[in-house]
């Protein structure tokens, strides 16, 4: 990064709104407020787009974990005259990082750029999910082109995967199911669908005909209901992880982190049968972007990018600028940024990447209402809920036969009895320009209380579904596999074990911090959280409003303007 | 396309549909002139491609530019590339269209006359159609020019029996894809293809409809498809013989001359014609029964030129019944004498299936004749009484067993996996207790298993039936009547599926020499089923139940007295199948609804089903026309009967006029409405 030429001073100096960190919460609010015609100075540490969120080669994969690549800048020129500065610390969200390449062809020339691997997976998107609604409401659909994730499947320790019988189609076509169970699985999902129904027309018109699941049953834990329906243990296991992508075991109310109620149950089976078929050329309920997560803050910050925000890349900030306390009057309030560069840039607001702090030696210095104003950067002890075990493999072959793109589900206890949370698996090839041709991405992850647990629960899911291999040091030669029902499976190249920290958005009045990446399958936490920022920092303005005139009647011609390759 | 909610127009909406209207008018005209003119100018082409693309329905444009196509190809000399020029321009034309309108049956038709000539590749067509298909999977227009492409390019019925997998699995309620999967396998089965045996692929295609009806049970493909398969297991392609009469193995005693003909013992018949009927029962209608396909032995004298008639409409050549007269009575005294007649059926090919299947097992039966030179003493003009005087029937069930035992030994149905699958299925669907169409399939398959089970545990299935009808008679009642018709069949297979069922129905009739009368009264049956166990039967009630029409009953050749009464009969054509009963001398048709509704000649063409018919050339209806064409339909039905007794009583038809033009019709009736005539 040193080598690189000094950057010019910029102009203009003043921005209504400062944001560092190019995640996704971060260039949903940058396109949100540039659309809104507020003035926007969007920077990055990195010398790419994402932040948490990035889609990057291998090399840049390892040496981000490693380091969170914001490292320490030099001490810049401290004293300002006209403002108190106060420098600012970086934490890295990841810990335990394990990195492991057991064939190291893999990092050749010829592979380095054909690899964009996500930091923040396995994650996709549901065809009908609010993050989807953004893009179309913002504009940002143009820039990202999406293909369907083929199949999803329920695993379990045997090594076999069972597809998710997830649409009448799918019931339908459904092998291990039993007749009985097709039936009682169909009845179950019409009842939920006229439960939506009739919500939808109670909504305008009372009827009394109607089908609507009780309202005590609503309150009621999901998996009471599921039981009451009645289903067997199997199909409540395929619902309740399959497809409403609970985490935590459902059975167990003393282990279980959270207990979904039926309410938000059926608001997720809800999202999952809206997402199938909402556009003719998406084969499932989920879709991935081509060339990775990666692209979808970049899309938001193209689209900031022409509604005005200027972007800088590589540009750290080193330390916040705050109205010096006068005697007279205690303001204490933020005033702007000192960049890498020393230069000074002044905003209304800032919003900073989550893992962006305040150093403690500097808070002791401050005046209450300083510190006030720095509240959400003082670093918070991370919650054990707050820690997401991830793992990537890359493999030779695929882990399904004839298939490319798939989600496997391994629900609590189906590897191993102390399994305490689902874990969800990701495969993506080369269709999604993802890695080379004859290999796939394996994303893995599952919440976790501590590294130890997460990383061993990862490690179980990986030998069901890949064959092991000893590091790369210690092999022979003459690579002996071939006879045993191993052989199937494919060979990992080269594997990353790392827990990331969660943490979460907060407005905290002139300065918010951005939320990170959840453990969640898609992005319709973080979404919502942007979106509740970004009320708190406008004032209850609504995201995007004016972009549904022209834009939106072209979009509409091609099916709501998300392209999805056949 | 399916699912769409029609809206009201907006006004705006409104005036550019009537700006439309206006300009395809204008251009339909230009276009009808250029038509009517033969012009065949580019500018008069480029009018009606313009016309389509506009309106693709506008058939005459269609016809039209395959004229003009024939006048171009008639100028240019036999230019394999101008051809090809000429015939794809009509290929695009026709894809617009479809694309405005892919239900023009103009566009389609075009298109396979343009394939047809064999100039175009046929190569992109199935493109074509995957896209149509894709856009809208049950349209029956693209479906059939699939069939029409496949057969063209000669692509295997595999392949396309693996693309209706596909269809079916991306969504099962696609009533076209099951139709052309059944289309398909009854062709690879027929031809017993590869890999398709019958007792192999049906099973199979059992667990894939299973699948898709027990997904969802509301769906109607599925079941429609479950419907053909049990077609498949039940129903074999072959045509055999089911019964006959004289039955195999029998004795029958013929005496000379019995008017009344109703017989103390069931193995007896007279006839004043000396001759008894042979008749052949076929468990699918059959053609070609012929003195040469059915050789007869006999020392019968007279018996050597044997004329097979189809019990079936006037001018039919196919019949599930046929019938020949042995004569009995001949010039030579041969009374008191045995003879053997053995019949021979399907020694040479020539009866064949409506459905073009030979009856291709040979098949032999035996039968003994008693002929008497006596005439059985009888009430000979006395009138027939229906109302009492009925006594149980007595004789041994054994007399009655070599008249009911149905021979099937020529049956070389491979039964058992056909068993096992039904079985299979029946315990199946009493898991879908609930549904209508689960009910109604039930019953079907409980009725397959009885026809093909042994007789011990029939009677067990038959009550089972008879109680899902009843169930579903009360709970659906739009298809009340179709119940209503399957469970009259359902009890007559009962009735006659065992000889202790249907001894229970024989009663001695007091009054008339002890004769055997088998009752079926107050059963409310709406149809007639079961015709072939019930061959041997001369005198029949079927009194108080509910039928429309007799159809079935002409197979019963030996019928002499026939009780009607009390049904719902609405005209004589509803009895049109009596003509085939030359023995039937005795008709009760009193208390029916004839001449309640007059009959709807607006569905003929002609304006009186009398025209162009033979009537005129026949005396009665020389004498009186006018009654003849009142009561055609009277008779048609009645000119053709021999009877000696009609009762006609309670029906609106009935009265002076009618009772005038009966006399007429029926010179030899002795007995009408109760009363004696005086001749």
């Amino acid at each position: 990064m040193s080598d690189l030429p000094p950057y010019p001073p910029l102009d203009p100096t003043t921005y209504d709104l400062i944001i560092v960190g190019t995640g996704v919460s971060e260039s949903i609010l940058s396109a949100a407020a540039s659309s809104s015609g507020t003035s926007v100075l969007h920077l990055d540490p990195n010398p790419f787009y994402g932040s948490h969120s990035a889609s990057l080669s291998l090399p840049d994969l390892t040496s981000f974990l490693h380091s969170n690549s914001l490292s320490p800048p030099p001490p810049p020129p401290s004293d300002t005259p006209d403002f108190l500065s106060v420098d600012l610390a970086t934490r890295s969200l990841y810990s335990s990082v394990e990195i492991a390449t057991f064939d190291s062809s893999i990092l050749d020339e010829r592979h380095s750029r054909k690899f964009n691997v996500d930091l923040c997976g396995p994650r996709v998107l549901f065809c009908a999910d609010e993050s989807i609604n953004l893009m179309l409401k913002s504009g940002s659909n143009n820039y990202v082109e999406f293909k369907s994730v083929d199949a999803s499947f329920v695993g379990d320790s045997s090594g076999e995967l069972r597809s998710v019988p997830d649409s009448r189609a799918a019931i339908f076509k459904d092998k291990s199911l039993g007749l009985m169970e097709k039936k009682q699985l169909m009845k179950f999902f019409k009842l939920v669908q006229a439960h939506l129904a009739a919500a939808a027309a109670s909504s305008t018109e009372s009827d009394e005909g109607a089908v609507k699941i009780a309202e005590e049953d609503m309150e009621s834990p999901f998996v009471d209901f599921l039981a009451k329906m009645p289903l067997p243990p199997k199909i409540k296991s395929i619902i309740l992880y399959g497809i409403a992508m609970v985490d935590y075991d459902q059975d167990n109310v003393e282990a279980c982190g959270d207990l979904l109620k039926t309410r938000e149950g059926i608001a997720r089976l809800a999202l999952y049968i809206t997402s199938i078929g909402r556009f003719s050329n998406a084969l499932g309920a989920l879709i991935y972007p081509i060339y990775g997560q990666g692209e979808l803050p970049q899309a938001f910050c193209r689209r900031a990018a022409v509604k005005g925000c200027i972007y800088v890349l590589r540009m750290p900030i080193t330390a916040l600028l705050l109205d010096k306390a006068s005697e007279l009057i205690e303001t204490g309030g933020y005033k702007g940024v000192r960049l890498a560069t020393g230069q000074e840039i002044f905003s209304q607001k800032l919003i900073l990447d989550p893992c962006i702090t305040v150093g403690s030696e500097s808070m002791s210095s401050l005046t209450d209402q300083q510190k006030e104003t720095l509240r959400v950067l003082v670093p918070k002890s991370i919650s054990s809920e707050g820690k997401i075990a991830r793992g990537i493999c890359i493999i030779r072959g695929s882990v399904k036969a004839d298939i490319s793109n798939a989600l496997v589900v391994y629900p609590p206890k189906s590897l191993f009895p102390e399994q305490l949370a689902a874990i969800r698996v990701l495969q993506l090839g080369s269709g999604l320009a993802v890695c080379p041709a004859d290999m796939h991405v394996l994303y893995f992850s599952t919440v976790c209380e501590n590294d130890d647990q997460g990383k061993a629960a990862l490690l179980s899911a990986m030998s069901t579904l890949i064959k092991p291999q000893v590091p790369e040091n210690l092999q022979s030669d003459s690579a002996v596999e071939n006879d045993t029902a191993e052989a199937a499976k494919p060979v990992v190249l080269w594997r990353a074990l790392y827990v990331q920290a969660m943490v979460k958005g907060e407005f905290g009045g002139s300065i918010s911090s951005a939320a990170s990446p959840d453990g969640n399958l898609s992005y319709n936490e973080l979404v919502e959280s942007a979106v509740k920022l970004y009320e708190q920092l406008m004032g209850s303005e609504e995201l995007f409003k004016e972009e549904t005139s022209p834009d939106n009647t072209t979009e509409e011609e091609n099916d709501g303007g998300v392209e999805i390759e056949a | 396309m399916h699912g769409r909610p029609r809206k009201a127009y907006k006004p705006e909406e409104e005036a550019a549909s009537a700006a439309k209207a206006a300009k395809l008018r204008a251009l339909q005209s230009q276009f009808m002139s250029n038509h009517h003119n033969k012009i065949y100018t580019k500018e008069a082409v480029d009018l009606s491609t313009k016309l389509l693309e506009i309106n693709p329905e506008a058939y005459t444009a269609w016809n039209y530019r395959k004229l003009a196509v024939e006048d171009k190809l008639s100028r240019i000399e036999s230019d394999p590339d101008l051809i090809k020029t000429i015939l794809d321009e009509e290929l695009r034309v026709v894809e617009s269209a479809l694309s405005q309108n892919f239900k023009s049956y103009g566009a389609w038709h075009h298109r396979k006359w343009v394939l047809s000539k064999g100039h175009s590749s046929v190569g992109n067509e199935l493109q074509l159609l995957n896209k149509f298909q894709k856009l809208d999977t049950r349209n029956f227009h693209a479906w059939n020019y699939r069939r029409f492409v496949v057969e063209l390019t000669k692509r295997s019925e595999q392949d396309e029996l693996k693309y209706t997998d596909d269809m079916i699995g991306s969504d099962f309620s696609n009533y076209s894809a099951w139709h052309n999967r059944s289309v398909l396998l009854s062709s690879l089965l027929a031809r017993k293809a590869d890999g398709f045996l019958p007792n192999k692929k049906i099973p199979d295609e059992y667990k894939l409809v299973q699948n898709a009806i027990f997904t969802d049970e509301d769906d109607q493909s599925g079941w429609f498809y479950h419907l053909w398969l049990l077609d498949q297991t039940v129903n074999v392609e072959t045509p055999l013989l089911t019964s006959s009469w004289p039955s195999h193995g029998s004795r029958i005693s013929l005496y000379a001359g019995c008017s009344n003909g109703s017989f103390s013992k069931l193995t007896t018949f007279g006839s004043e014609s000396g001759y008894f009927p042979l008749v052949l029962n076929f468990d699918q209608a059959v053609g070609g029964v012929s003195s040469s396909t059915v050789t007869i032995d006999t020392e019968l004298k007279g018996n050597e030129d044997l004329v097979w008639e189809p019990v079936s409409k006037k001018n039919s050549h196919v019949s599930c019944v046929w019938v020949a007269r042995l004569k009995y009575i001949s010039s030579e005294p041969c009374f008191g004498k045995e003879y053997k007649v053995k019949v021979k059926i399907g020694n040479s090919p020539g009866i064949v299936s409506s459905r073009g299947c030979n009856f291709s097992a040979s098949y032999e039966f035996v039968f003994t004749a008693h002929v008497h030179d006596t005439v059985e003493e009888s009430s000979q003009e006395g009138i027939v009484s229906w109302t009492d005087g009925f006594d149980i029937w007595d004789a041994e069930s054994k007399d009655l067993n070599a008249l009911t035992t149905l021979d099937r030994s020529n049956a070389q149905m491979d039964s058992k996996w056909r068993q096992e699958a039904i079985a299979e299925e029946i315990d199946l669907f009493r898991e879908l207790p609930d549904s209508k169409i689960g009910k109604l399939t039930l019953a079907r398959l409980l009725m397959a298993k009885a026809m093909i089970s042994d007789d011990a545990v029939k009677g067990v299935h038959y009550n089972e039936i008879l109680e899902l009808y009843k169930d579903l008679m009360a709970l659906d009642s739009s298809h009340y009547q179709y119940y209503k018709d399957v469970h009259s069949v359902a009890l007559l297979r009962k009735v006659t599926s065992s000889t202790e069922d249907l001894s229970g129905h024989l009663f001695r009739c007091r009054n008339m020499n002890n004769s055997v009368c088998l009752r079926l009264n107050n059963l409310s049956l709406s149809r007639i089923a079961s015709v072939e166990k019930l061959l041997f039967v001369q005198m029949l009630d079927l009194s108080h139940n509910e039928l429309h029409s007799t159809e079935g009953l002409g197979g019963m050749q030996l019928l002499s007295c026939l009780n009607l009464s009390h049904n719902r009969i609405r005209s004589f054509s509803a009895l049109d199948s009596l003509r085939h009963l030359k023995q039937l001398r005795v008709l009760d048709v009193s208390h029916n609804h004839i001449g309640e509704h007059s009959v709807d000649t607006t569905r003929y063409l002609c304006s009186s089903p009398l025209f162009n018919s033979e009537w005129t050339q026949d005396e009665v209806g020389r004498q009186m026309p006018t009654l003849v064409t009142k009561y055609w339909d009277a008779y048609f039905v009645l000119r053709d009967l021999n009877l000696k007794q009609l009762d006609i009583t309670g029906n609106v038809i009935a009265g002076d006029v009618f009772s005038s033009f009966v006399l007429r019709v029926v010179p030899k009736l002795v007995w009408l409405d109760g009363k004696k005539l005086e001749i």
